[in-house]
């Protein structure tokens, strides 16, 4: 049993990251960064954490660093947000492509223009495509645990591709919550030192990262998606040890008085938080809702989300980000594919909801429930809508 | 296309593990101009090896600058940084 602590999330990540007793830590500290790297300086600068730290002039180096650590075989982390995660996206790819086992953390946060700092899914959801491992936490205790995780999936021989942990930015990164702190002793039993597969190392030259001409590049790429798609097994063993170990159990969807449910809706995040306590009330009010939080975004769960969804009668989406000119958003449009081969498919509304930091509030959810009502008398009459926009 | 192997048959990453397999890479294809060398005007000062971008350049048993033609690019930096005009770019197939 771990010591039940209070804690700031953004501080529970740190804390996770020194118990991995990572090796190498690259970040850039400016807005919008969090505590989650700032902690991880104290821990280095107070001799507590033996690890380099690497203080780079800009995320595009921070992930470039990380590329370098992780390919000499070190524990690598780092941690982003909104713009400079963007800044990131050039190197994201090279990470993945170069399959090196980096676990960042992201707390969600809008991007500008215009310029706002504040919470929603918008960075994360522009990466989508980057070819990394990617789950979302919707607590504390999650949040910390899942980073644990990270290091565990992203460095099995089998998947060795990098792995993100999202928080939402403000509403899980900067608030305080109670959870289970767990022991060096405990942690260590479990997570093993980091045995790197292949390293650049002068004793023995290997070329990461050749070039890859037309009649090869094909199966390179098969061979990366293949790694994230079977890593899957590997996401559901590791938290299947995480549970025997530490007794908190995760899957890759979570499912909340969903069985029955004619109206279920999915999001991702620490919404789901909101949206539970909203589904209470209308289940004390005769109607059949539900819940479905999508925990793994990539490889994405797309089963276990048939299975969760694939009985209801519509699926009202909230995604707190938008692709532009679109089908309204991400996670509404992957779960549309995810369901298109069902023959008794629910009906899919997408609604757009706290974005760049906006509440999305138990009323917002009424709505979204009852827009889907009427989504499923008059059928669809626009591809999204945005919840509590003035018009 | 020369390479039949299926993605599961790449290494990881499509990692190279052998050290210099790029010699074994025939570049000189990409070719469409050659460096000539004149002996006459040639003083064997070795900038254009010490430019070879490539290192497609080989020095012979009199001391000249012989060029590798299996990966010579055709680029000219040699001809160009010659100071006696000692290398002249032919068109390929003249």
């Amino acid at each position: 049993m771990g010591k039940r602590i209070g804690l700031e999330v953004s501080l529970a990540i740190s804390e996770a990251v020194k118990l991995a007793r990572v090796d190498a830590v690259a970040a850039y500290p400016i807005t919008p960064q969090t505590h989650i790297v700032e902690e991880l300086a104290q821990m280095v600068a107070d001799g507590d954490l033996d690890a380099r730290y690497i203080m780079v002039e800009s995320e595009h180096s921070a992930m470039s660093a990380c590329c370098g650590t992780a390919a000499v075989g070190a524990r690598t982390f780092t941690a982003t947000a909104s713009q400079g995660l963007a800044l990131m996206h050039e190197m994201l790819f090279i990470a993945s492509g170069l399959r090196l086992p980096i676990v960042m953390a992201i707390a969600n946060r809008a991007l500008s223009a215009p310029l706002s700092i504040w919470g929603d899914q918008s960075d994360v959801m522009a990466e989508r495509d980057i070819g990394w491992v990617q789950m979302f936490a919707e607590t504390g205790q999650e949040a910390f645990d899942l980073t644990l995780c990270c290091f565990k999936i992203a460095e099995d021989p089998r998947v060795l591709l990098p792995t993100i942990i999202n928080i939402d930015g403000f509403t899980l990164s900067h608030v305080v919550e109670p959870l289970e702190m767990e022991s060096q002793q405990d942690v260590d039993d479990w997570l093993p030192t980091y045995v790197p597969q292949v390293i650049l190392d002068p004793a023995k030259p290997v070329t990461i990262g050749p070039v890859g001409f037309p009649e090869i590049y094909t199966e390179i790429r098969k061979q990366q998606d293949m790694a994230l798609i079977e890593s899957y097994g590997v996401v559901l063993e590791v938290w299947d040890s995480f549970e025997k170990k530490f007794g908190r159990a995760y899957k890759p969807v979570e499912t909340y008085r969903a069985e029955d449910a004619e109206i279920i809706i999915n999001l991702i995040g620490a919404i789901a938080g909101t949206a539970r306590i909203a589904v209470d009330r209308m289940r004390e009010e005769g109607k059949k809702v539900g819940l479905v939080r999508t925990r793994l975004w990539r490889p994405y769960p797309f089963e276990e989300m048939r299975k969760a969804l694939g009985g209801a009668k519509a699926v009202a989406v909230v995604d707190r980000a938008l692709s532009f000119g679109g089908p309204g958003g991400p996670i509404a449009s992957e779960l549309r594919s995810c369901l298109y081969p069902l023959e008794n498919k629910p009906v899919v509304a997408s609604f757009i909801a706290g974005l760049g930091g906006r509440d999305v509030s138990i009323e917002d959810f009424y709505t979204i429930v009852a827009e889907t009502e009427k989504v499923l008398d008059t059928g669809y009459t626009d591809e999204y809508k945005m919840i509590g926009v003035r018009e | 296309m020369a390479d039949k192997r299926t993605w599961r048959e790449y290494p990881v990453a499509a990692t190279i593990h052998e050290p210099g397999s790029a010699t074994g890479q025939n570049t000189g294809d990409w070719r469409s101009q050659r460096p000539v060398r004149h002996d006459e005007k040639c003083d064997k000062c070795g900038i254009c090896w010490i430019f070879c971008p490539d290192a497609a350049l080989f020095m012979n048993e009199e001391g000249f600058y012989e060029v590798d033609l299996y990966h010579c690019k055709g680029c000219g930096i040699c001809a160009r940084e010659c100071g006696k005009e000692a290398i002249i770019m032919v068109e390929e197939g003249e």
